[in-house]
């Protein structure tokens, strides 16, 4: 296991000695009062996440650990290229496949696994979304396993969430250990909600002549990301609107206000495809605007992230990033991907079949950590009943080998421990591509655990990138 | 602004000042309760309960049992008008619109209801006047976290006009359930029993010092009706609610460059309230006043949703 701090030969790794000398002086007692601190912040304003169906209190609290996860300069430089690299890559995918699909007729990737994917959607063929770009906020999740190895677990070209929490732990962090940063070496997160504005000013729609009016959209106070919804509209100044707040009229979009209809450009939508428009899509929608889609269509309006952006992040088309990244932007792939096996494939599926007990199993479609199966993990019996659900239909599944993901000390009730963590960057595409320093790590709380999901027990922590390298 | 977001400010503020007006209400029905000359048994718990909404609760009973009644207007969940409800409801209605909400008046109503929520029956009942004080304090320390922090904007005029429908409405309603005691056949010379169902009203509203410094001690049914009813100077009175209704429709009226119903409503009523005199109103009939006047405050809050598309 590659420990973020302590891997170095001579005791701890550069970046983290500003940390190490904080834990130190700090002691552990202290340190777990102000965990509770924290704690109690985070509730006092409300940074929230929604659970339902599991009884007790519905709003949770995401756990924060104290202890940040630190990048040298130098590893920040090498990933945001990475990152950068393959936002582009997989915008230009998405052109292509709403368009001649010549990556399909190259032979590079199968045609049933992109035009029969979920995700794609028919009636986004032929449409030119401003500035080619169908995903505006690129989400990609990154995992290490040594000092210069880093790959890609996955991408989110939808609407990835938990950019609230880079800023919210930030400002918790400035405002419990102010020394921390007194040294002025952490890169500043907090221009990215006047980052991500610019983002989608810069691809109005041609019907737009003014300054445009941008919106984020909810599906409302329930969703389970509401707190971000509302923290990113009041961070950009911009309104938060759910669908009734709008109605479409002569090919244009319109909130409603109290002075009147008032026209809406760009809409940054926290809401899936299928519940965009009725008109269009699920008719049982009540969460989108009827005709919304029609007035995209013929450029009355912006959606963030266009419709049918879900099918660059598929489980099955990720194994191909490397060979767009070749194929559209002619560069050799910076950062790698984890080595897959797709059980649609027969000699793979009878490799993963054989090595179920040190393999990780996932759906194609499957997201938040469930539905995997954790060969090493796992019992024999468990094995055996994903075996029958790999083979009933193997196309359904991908398989990777178990990583060993690197881990950062983290405040535990018994001192602190090396926990494993992964990264998601927030990579924001408009006319320029731009890269907020650092990005969510999720850590996995239980000790020796992989998975980092809210959903399952994971947590988070401030991500600080250097300002230069000592 | 989003029409949604002016209404959630609206009944956000309304609910705020609902919960505070109940805890006023409550500290004087337990104050009630604890006089001796309670001829009329339990009348008070009656009063508070068809005041704040909860007659119904009541109707039934021949017994009031005095727990019971706190139990469900202080903490009970399946009463929509529990102060715990009204928070919950102004803590969604702000949930809603969290852009629109200063850090300041989030927090002071998000920690509100956090609190509120947790708190359990037996300590409640443990301490009722420290807890009603306490919630008074946690709705004085939102309103005053409005007053300090939000911008003077279109959002702030929603916000007040909720604070002032709700009031004139509590006023009146509180004023509806009594108006049998302010009238002139209840008034017997030196009764100590009329004396204190004439202050309880003051007692009420919280303004029994206030009404000092204006009438210098000088107790009748009609000053008293006087101050809740007509006197400027009074801050739960119906005339200074309606003085700031018109202010702040009036803002948003120039603001907007356009005028509705509800400018024309709230103007004509200041200008009737203007011209009224206590005597007239008792001569023409109080109840009736009363009734008429809750009336026009409900239509006035359903044209001002009509004028602003909420």
């Amino acid at each position: 296991m590659f420990d973020e701090m302590l891997a170095s030969a001579d005791g701890v790794r550069a970046p983290y000695a500003e940390i190490d000398r904080w834990i130190q002086k700090s002691g552990l007692d202290k340190l777990q009062l102000r965990r509770a601190e924290a704690e109690m912040l985070f509730r006092k304003i409300g940074i929230t996440f929604a659970v339902y169906g599991e009884g007790g209190d519905p709003e949770r609290l995401i756990p924060f650990d104290l202890i940040p996860r630190v990048f040298s300069g130098r590893e920040w430089r090498q990933l945001s290229r990475g990152i950068e690299q393959r936002a582009r890559a997989l915008n230009a995918f998405l052109w292509d496949v709403y368009h001649r699909g010549e990556i399909v007729k190259a032979g590079i990737i199968p045609a049933d696994l992109v035009y029969r994917n979920e995700a794609f959607l028919p009636e986004m063929i032929g449409i030119d979304p401003p500035g080619k770009i169908y995903s505006h906020i690129v989400g990609i999740d990154i995992v290490r396993t040594g000092e210069d190895d880093f790959m890609v677990l996955e991408d989110n070209c939808r609407t990835p969430s938990g950019v609230s929490y880079v800023l919210e732990n930030r400002e918790i962090m400035m405002r419990m250990f102010p020394r921390l940063f007194s040294g002025r070496r952490v890169q500043p997160v907090d221009q990215y909600p006047a980052q991500l504005r610019s983002t989608l000013e810069e691809v109005a729609p041609p019907a737009c002549k003014d300054d445009p009016t941008v919106v984020v959209m909810t599906p409302g106070a329930l969703n389970s990301a509401y707190y971000e919804h509302s923290f990113l509209a009041d961070q950009m100044g911009v309104e938060l609107v759910e669908a009734q707040d709008m109605f479409v009229e002569d090919g244009l979009v319109w909130m409603r206000t109290t002075q009147g209809p008032r026209r809406v450009d760009v809409i940054y939508r926290r809401i899936d495809d299928d519940f965009i428009d009725p008109l269009a899509f699920r008719p049982d929608s009540v969460l989108g605007v009827p005709g919304i889609f029609d007035a995209y269509r013929s450029g009355g309006v912006t959606i963030c992230s266009a419709p049918g952006a879900g099918v660059a992040d598929d489980k099955a088309i990720y194994i191909y990033v490397p060979e767009m990244i070749r194929f559209y932007l002619g560069e050799k792939p910076i950062l790698k991907n984890v080595q897959t096996y797709k059980c649609a494939d027969p000699s793979d599926c009878k490799y993963v079949l054989e090595h179920l007990d040190e393999l990780v199993v996932k759906e194609v479609h499957g997201s938040g950590g469930y539905g995997m199966l954790i060969g090493p993990r796992s019992t024999k019996a468990e094995q055996e009943a994903y075996a029958k659900r790999v083979i009933a239909d193997p196309a359904d599944f991908i398989a990777q080998p178990t990583l060993d993901l690197s881990a950062c000390p983290t405040l535990t009730d018994d001192g602190i421990a090396p926990r494993h963590v992964d990264l998601r960057p927030f990579c924001l595409v408009g006319q320029k591509v731009r890269l907020t320093p650092g990005g969510l790590t999720r850590v996995a709380l239980r000790e020796g655990s992989l998975v980092v999901n809210s959903s399952q027990g994971g947590g988070v922590k401030d991500t600080w990138v250097l300002a230069d390298d000592e | 602004m989003l029409s949604r977001t002016a209404e959630n400010l609206f009944w956000m503020a309304r609910y705020i000042e609902r919960a505070d007006a109940t805890a006023r209400m409550i500290s004087m029905g337990a104050r009630m309760a604890m006089m001796p000359a309670r001829a009329g048994g339990d009348d008070e718990w009656r009063s508070v309960a068809s005041a704040t909404g909860c007659g119904d609760l009541l109707a039934s009973e021949d017994e009031i049992d005095e727990g019971a009644i706190l139990r469900s207007l202080i903490l009970d969940r399946e009463n929509p008008s529990s102060i715990l409800s009204a928070i919950g409801r102004a803590r969604a209605n702000g949930r809603a619109v969290r852009t629109a909400l200063t850090t300041q008046m989030w927090e002071a109503l998000n920690d509100t209801w956090l609190k509120i929520r947790d708190l359990d029956e037996a300590s409640v009942e443990r301490d009722v006047p420290g807890h009603l004080d306490w919630i008074r304090e946690r709705c004085a320390l939102f309103q005053g976290a409005a007053e300090a922090t939000h911008l003077r904007n279109d959002g702030y005029d929603f916000y007040r006009l909720g604070i002032f429908v709700e009031r004139a409405d509590l006023t009146l309603r509180l004023l509806d359930v009594k108006y049998y005691v302010l009238l002139p056949e209840t008034e017997v010379v030196g009764g100590g029993r009329d004396h204190l169902q004439w202050t309880s009203l003051l007692h009420a509203t919280s303004s029994q010092r206030a009404y000092h410094h204006v009438y210098h001690g000088d107790y009748s049914p009609w000053r008293i009706a006087d101050f809740l009813i007509l006197n400027r100077l009074s801050p739960r009175s119906v005339a200074f609610c309606y003085d700031r209704i018109a202010e702040h429709l009036d803002r948003l009226g120039r603001g907007y460059g356009e005028r509705h119903e509800c400018h024309k409503t709230a103007s004509g009523y200041v200008a009737t309230l203007e011209n009224q005199d206590m005597g007239e109103i008792f001569y023409t009939g109080l109840h009736e006043f009363l009734n008429d006047s809750i009336a026009r405050n409900n239509r006035l809050a359903g044209e001002i949703a009509d004028a602003y598309l909420f």
